[in-house]
């Protein structure tokens, strides 16, 4: 091998890449460059505002110290039991249409390309807006209120859910499943018996991850009226108690850490 | 990974056998899951009576919504390219920024000392959702993009740099041995040792990152950091349901592209 490499032509160096996968990855740098250098340009900063940033964050540093405590069994503590219960009940519905959607969008259990395309594009659909835009669109159906959140959580979690489950269900060995067919098991027994054991450990991670998203995004929803602890820090910032809003931010930053804990203890019970 | 109900077997006589049966716990925590969902839709005050009325407004919200309206495209392109223009430099700045915080935050590579503040950095930038990252920025810097780029930069950082830090962890420590053994400096044992193991997934977050940009940058704009969310909540507030249908329509069509040209991407650096 080392002799063929000695004798061959100085022409044939070995290279890495070919001339084409060196210039697609030079046209790419060359996007990024052109993209990032137009975005620099036209983008509609007041660069002298990015100058004065430090100053104002230790002004509002300032304004928030110390932060007002009394505040928190007040108003606080009943907002956020409000976000627990947005966040849970959204899982929970997010559930009863993802599992559907996902046995529609795996084709390997619907052998139908228009029947995977639907569920396929109701799931990028539900992905694709946020769940800020779907506690508006909801605050407009319902009106204001933790319903509105609740719902519009769910909605964004289906395209989550449904998605990650759809790709563990198509994952599924096929061996199982041809056994629980060769015994004559009817579709909805392969799904019950041959699918779900399987994606079983799957499906409870998807959903322990989904929950500790939604208790983070429903502590925002608020801001738009659906409800939660973003309507109390909403009306906090309005009338500029940044003492409040401190509060409201240590609370969030609390749930989080305790969200975090939680999920890796079930995690760990679960698979 | 211990096939479940394996262990319960052996107990159980063989005549009455069931195979799939769910244990008492199980049957436990669903109902105690069903009994949560009821009182808290009782905490949230929904009834049925609010439900069909939410139906019914749904409905003629929907028809408002129909046809979407594309009269004032002009808005709509701007506030698109400035969504963009904040995706595309948020993630570059992010990723600029959470490479060393990454290599900072690896236990393989770094001490302590070094590890411990730059895996504070990157918990606080995850915290908090981009929303309120973002209000706080408004405050700092005042309305408009930039407080959007700073938002998604920190977004970006806590995902970026949690994800590439545990790649990094994971790596062979062969090769940065025998790159150490020939007296290289930490600079090369950066570029020659560590970064030709990691650069396919660090392709694959970035990508991932953008497209988690773009669809915040949108989110972003609502409480006033600039793109096209400050247009979808003035229609909102308008009562333009069209416009929004619209808006929306233009969001999905573009995160769309926006998986293509990722998957275009990471095809060139063979991921």
């Amino acid at each position: 091998m080392s002799e063929s490499v000695a004798l061959a032509p100085m022409s044939k160096v070995w290279q890495r890449h070919t001339l084409r996968q060196k210039m697609a990855r030079t046209a790419l740098w060359l996007v990024i460059a052109i993209a990032v250098m137009l975005s620099l340009r036209s983008i509609n900063v007041i660069w002298e505002f990015l100058w004065d940033a430090p100053e104002q964050m230790m002004d509002m540093g300032r304004r928030m110290w110390p932060p007002d405590m009394a505040y928190y069994p007040k108003t606080v503590h009943a907002a956020l039991m409000e976000t627990f219960h947005i966040a849970t009940l959204g899982t929970l519905f997010s559930m009863v249409f993802a599992l559907p959607l996902s046995i529609l969008a795996a084709h390997n259990i619907t052998p139908h390309k228009g029947l995977n395309l639907f569920a396929k594009t109701m799931l990028v659909s539900s992905r694709s807006v946020n769940s800020l835009v779907w506690a508006l669109l909801f605050v407009a159906v319902f009106g204001p209120g933790p319903l509105a959140g609740a719902v519009a959580i769910a909605f964004r979690s289906i395209g989550f859910v449904g998605k990650l489950l759809g790709e563990a269900l198509e994952e599924v060995h096929f061996g199982a499943i041809e056994a629980l067919k060769a015994a004559g098991a009817t579709q909805t027994s392969q799904i019950l018996y041959g699918y779900w054991p399987a994606v079983k450990p799957a499906f409870w991670s998807i959903m322990l991850l989904r929950w500790d998203i939604n208790i983070r995004e429903s502590s925002v929803l608020g801001l738009v009226g659906a409800g939660g602890l973003g309507m109390v820090m909403n009306a906090a910032i309005d009338t500029f108690q940044w003492n409040r809003v401190a509060v409201i931010l240590l609370t969030i930053f609390a749930v989080v850490v305790i969200g975090e804990v939680v999920v890796t203890f079930f995690r760990r019970r679960l698979i | 990974m211990t096939q479940p109900g394996a262990q319960a077997f052996p107990r159980i006589p063989a005549g009455r056998r069931q195979p799939f049966h769910s244990s008492w716990q199980v049957k436990l925590l669903a109902l105690l899951v069903a009994a949560y969902a009821v009182y808290a839709l009782g905490q949230l005050d929904f009834s049925y009576d609010r439900f069909i009325r939410g139906l019914d407004n749904g409905a003629r919200f929907l028809s408002r919504m129909f046809p979407p309206s594309y009269k004032n495209w002009d808005q709509l392109l701007t506030g698109f390219i400035e969504s963009m223009e904040i995706a595309v430099l948020a993630t570059f700045f992010g990723v600029l920024l959470s490479l060393p915080i990454a290599i900072l935050g690896a236990r393989n590579l770094m001490p302590a000392w070094a590890t411990w503040p730059a895996r504070l950095i990157v918990t606080l930038c995850r915290a908090f959702n981009p929303v309120i990252v973002a209000i706080v920025f408004i405050k700092a810097v005042g309305f408009g993009a930039l407080a959007g780029v700073l938002a998604l930069v920190v977004a970006s950082i806590g995902f970026v740099g949690k994800l590439f830090m545990e790649a990094i962890e994971e790596i062979s420590m062969k090769q940065i041995e025998a790159v150490r053994a020939t007296g290289a400096p930490f600079l090369s044992v950066v570029t020659y040792g560590v970064l030709p193991q990691v650069i396919g997934r660090l392709v694959g977050f970035c990508t991932y990152q953008l497209d988690a940009n773009l669809r915040n940058s949108t989110m972003v704009g609502i409480v006033g950091a600039g793109g096209i969310g400050g247009a979808l909540f003035a229609a909102f507030q308008r009562f333009e349901y069209d416009f929004v249908l619209a808006i929306l329509i233009t969001i999905i069509a573009v995160v769309l592209l926006g998986e293509f040209a990722s998957n275009y991407v990471k095809r060139i650096f063979h991921v």
